[in-house]
């Protein structure tokens, strides 16, 4: 065996068990915590945020951050329904137009980073309060609803092969793992995000482009935001304007407990699916505690701050 | 410190060490690359504890667990990466940790400042305290350390290859610092892997070897022949290359008045197939500037350059490269190799698109040969292909830049000292390596502060000085003498 696999097999080895322990947990505290419908539920709830941190997981390799993941999800599934609604694009047409949206808002915050050298936080926190303000003023904040497509939320919730309780949602949701992981691991994309994560200065002295490579790294968490955005709008049967800042943190968390680190070059697909995982069944089970949503966030909190601290121990452990 | 041991899993660091140094003398500690020397002087300062011997400090037996300890028992070391905060003031670094203040809680610049001018005025030295440290020259942040070591009223000076990054008149003025500090009555214990310069300034030399040691001599009374072989245990040669670059070789790269700003101006030189060209010259003379220059990695003002005969354009490193040019930096950890992946992954980075399997997804089987066929040829040291780069000693990642460079069969490779921060068995490796690869017909340009590098593998010699070539010189003609003659051509 080798020292970088091993050391990512144990990291994950490591966050897989914690899921397992506090799903056992919750099962035990509450009876019907891991019944199928429950267990359903929070898959439910995990494929949006899921989706949106496998997107900005590429981004925090290349050592960037975007927080415009959350609203650019609004803004592109926003403008696909009104390129439905308003414009008259057929409805395969209007989903495609979304994610067009969803590049170009990435594509734009990549530029800024990558070309005009604006330092990600800046150039992705301008990105959100654009996309923000521009959901709210193309749908005059009001949702905007895609009842003139009937099966617009069968996308979504739909059940698979007609499987009760089995939505499509899932399935959707592992093809986007599956999208994600093979980028990651088996492209030039991916290899030059941690190459550049690792070390940009040596990767543009290798003869790559890094300008080019960085904004397409953008783009793809673009992309990710309105696959986001099309299961959103499709589980609520609408466009909600006003949903999607705040989204981002919990993205960015899911990643990091999967353990991406922030400094750059370092990475797991596997990982920041288990991260979103944890987050999920952590909000459920407090949540079928009665914990409220304010004290789930706290909550949530320090299972980030404790989940990057103990890997820093267990880092420091092994340089000792 | 008499024998003095310290063992880490699996590797004996040191065994049985002994060191002395006399107050008023500057002790120069010397030998290879993990010899041992800077896990001894991390010992003495408190960053290792040590598991056998003991430590007397005017006599007095002394245990010292932390680097605060030594600092308060006098033992400061001033490290090769000097340890600055280069946003605060020359005076805010020096006291920091012990800020003057007034009614207890509000800064006292003033008073800093005062103290400050008052140690630069002692060390001679023209530094204005409320400078930022960031925009002095590394010559004179070197300075603020010895000021901030000073301001301890430490009596032990302990000075990681102090001269590294210096240019001449910067090191003589060091060394008048040095020789001052000394004639206080304080001990300096000076590393550097410069034996010519260990001649000038210490008053005695202790060699270690393979975390050993092995013996404490009287500077005056050896040479530097006598030195390098206690070093290495073995006697080594400058033997002049026998390599002689076929006479129809064809030019490889010529380069025409390049220039970019103060440190190029109007470089011209051309390199042959086959041919080891050493660029010589003093720190500072603008030879590294050149090499980013002609290569794409800063952009030129001015000048042409010429791939086997044909005007190229090149605005980028990915130009160059396209073009088989290859740079390979001095730094290696920050401009050659991405420290946390793996060797398999730095060998192919700069020719990914050659392992794609139907135009998009890399082939883990293919790399992985290619890494294995380079880490046996290269003979590069690495338990296994995953292994990241970062855990590879200072050769094996020079090697290893190597591997990238020739799995992108580039024909023209630039290597801006090579050896740097390698150790002398390994050195002798890459200079076998930069041999072969010239004899299958490579052009290389090989940029070096080593004259007996420049020496022993060039097949021609161009110098620098202050930003211009002052001189070349080849076959039976290169020698230190002419060279560092030209080395010093400055302009009236």
């Amino acid at each position: 065996m080798t020292k970088t696999n091993n050391r990512s097999a144990t990291q994950l080895l490591i966050i897989v068990s914690v899921l397992i322990v506090m799903f056992a947990f919750f099962a035990l505290m509450k009876p019907g915590f891991a019944s199928y419908i429950n267990v359903m539920t929070i898959a439910l709830s995990t494929c949006v945020n899921g989706l949106l941190a496998l997107g900005v997981t590429f981004v925090i390799t290349t050592a960037g951050i975007d927080l415009s993941i959350g609203t650019t999800m609004t803004f592109s599934c926003v403008m696909s329904g009104i390129a439905f609604t308003s414009w008259g694009f057929p409805i395969g047409l209007a989903i495609a137009f979304g994610f067009l949206v969803g590049a170009a808002c990435g594509g734009t915050s990549g530029f800024a980073v990558a070309k005009m050298k604006l330092p990600p936080f800046i150039a992705t926190l301008a990105m959100q309060m654009m996309t923000k303000g521009l959901s709210l003023v193309v749908s005059g904040i009001k949702p905007v609803y895609f009842t003139a497509a009937p099966n617009y939320q069968k996308i979504a919730l739909g059940g698979f092969l007609g499987i009760d309780g089995f939505y499509n949602a899932f399935v959707l949701f592992i093809l986007g793992i599956a999208i994600a992981y093979v980028l990651y691991s088996r492209t030039l994309l991916g290899r030059y995000t941690q190459a550049i994560g690792s070390n940009e200065e040596s990767a543009r002295l290798s003869g790559i482009n890094t300008t080019r490579w960085k904004m397409l790294v953008y783009m793809v968490s673009g992309l990710f935001s309105a696959f986001a955005g099309l299961i959103m709008s499709s589980r609520l049967g609408s466009a909600q304007p006003q949903l999607g800042a705040g989204y981002e943190s919990e993205a960015i968390a899911a990643a990091v407990i999967g353990g991406t680190s922030m400094s750059g070059g370092e990475g797991s697909i596997p990982g920041t699916v288990i991260g979103a995982f944890i987050i999920s069944v952590l909000t459920n089970g407090l949540r079928s505690m009665a914990v409220t949503t304010e004290w789930q966030t706290v909550v949530t909190g320090m299972v980030l701050a404790g989940a990057v601290y103990f890997d820093l121990l267990r880092k420091r452990g092994r340089a000792n | 410190m008499e024998n003095i041991s310290k063992e880490f899993p699996g590797v004996k660091a040191l065994s049985d060490v002994r060191f002395q140094l006399n107050a008023g003398e500057v002790h120069a500690l010397v030998g290879e690359n993990g010899a041992g020397k800077s896990t001894l002087m991390k010992v003495l300062t408190g960053v290792y504890a040590k598991d056998a011997g003991s430590i007397f400090l005017r006599g007095e037996p002394v245990e010292i667990g932390s680097v605060r300890q030594s600092q308060q028992l006098g033992i400061v070391m001033i490290h090769q990466e000097l340890n600055l905060m280069n946003h605060l003031t020359a005076a805010q670094n020096i006291f920091i940790g012990r800020e003057a203040r007034r009614a207890g809680l509000f800064l006292h610049d003033q008073e800093l400042n005062r103290r400050a001018r008052e140690l630069f005025g002692r060390l001679n030295v023209d530094i204005d305290p409320t400078v930022r440290v960031g925009s002095l020259t590394v010559a004179k942040q070197q300075m603020v350390e010895i000021a901030k070591a000073l301001s301890y009223d430490s009596d032990v000076l302990i000075m990681d290859e102090p001269t590294a990054a210096l240019t001449d008149n910067e090191i003589n003025d060091l060394f008048r610092v040095i020789r001052m500090l000394r004639a206080e009555g304080k001990g300096i214990i000076h590393i550097s892997h410069r034996l010519e310069e260990l001649k000038q300034i210490s008053d005695r030399i202790t060699v270690m070897r393979d975390g050993g040691y092995v013996a404490t001599v009287n500077t005056h009374e050896v040479d530097t022949g006598e030195i390098i072989s206690m070093m290495v245990g073995r006697e080594i040669f400058i033997t002049r290359t026998e390599r002689e670059v076929p006479a129809d070789a064809k030019v490889a790269l010529e380069v025409r008045n390049i220039r970019r700003g103060r440190m190029v101006k109007d470089v011209s030189f051309s390199v042959r197939q086959g041919e080891i060209l050493g660029i010589a010259g003093l720190v500072g003379a603008g030879r590294t500037e050149t090499a980013r220059a002609i290569f794409g990695a800063d952009r030129k003002a001015g000048g042409e350059i010429f791939v086997n005969g044909k005007k190229v354009s090149i605005n980028a490193p990915s130009d160059a490269v396209k073009h088989g040019i290859a740079y390979l930096s001095e730094d290696r950890k920050r401009y050659g190799l991405m420290l946390g992946l793996s060797v398999q992954t730095n060998a192919s980075i700069a020719t990914m698109r050659r392992f794609l399997t139907g135009g998009f997804f890399l082939s883990d089987r293919r790399e992985g040969a290619n890494a294995r066929k380079m880490v046996g040829e290269l003979s590069i040291k690495t338990p296994t292909l995953r292994q990241r780069a970062r855990f590879l000693s200072g050769g094996n990642q020079q090697k290893l830049v190597l591997a990238k460079w020739l799995t992108r069969n580039c024909d023209i490779l630039i290597f801006d000292e090579p050896t740097r921060g390698i150790d002398v068995g390994a050195k002798n490796e890459i200079y076998k390596l930069l041999d072969r690869l010239a004899a299958a017909g490579k052009a290389i340009v090989m940029i070096s502060s080593e004259l007996p590098e420049i020496i022993r593998v060039s097949n021609r010699v161009v110098v620098m000085c202050e930003g211009r070539i002052t001189g070349e010189v080849t076959g039976d003609r290169i020698d230190q003498e002419t060279i560092m003659r030209y080395a010093t051509m400055r302009e009236a």
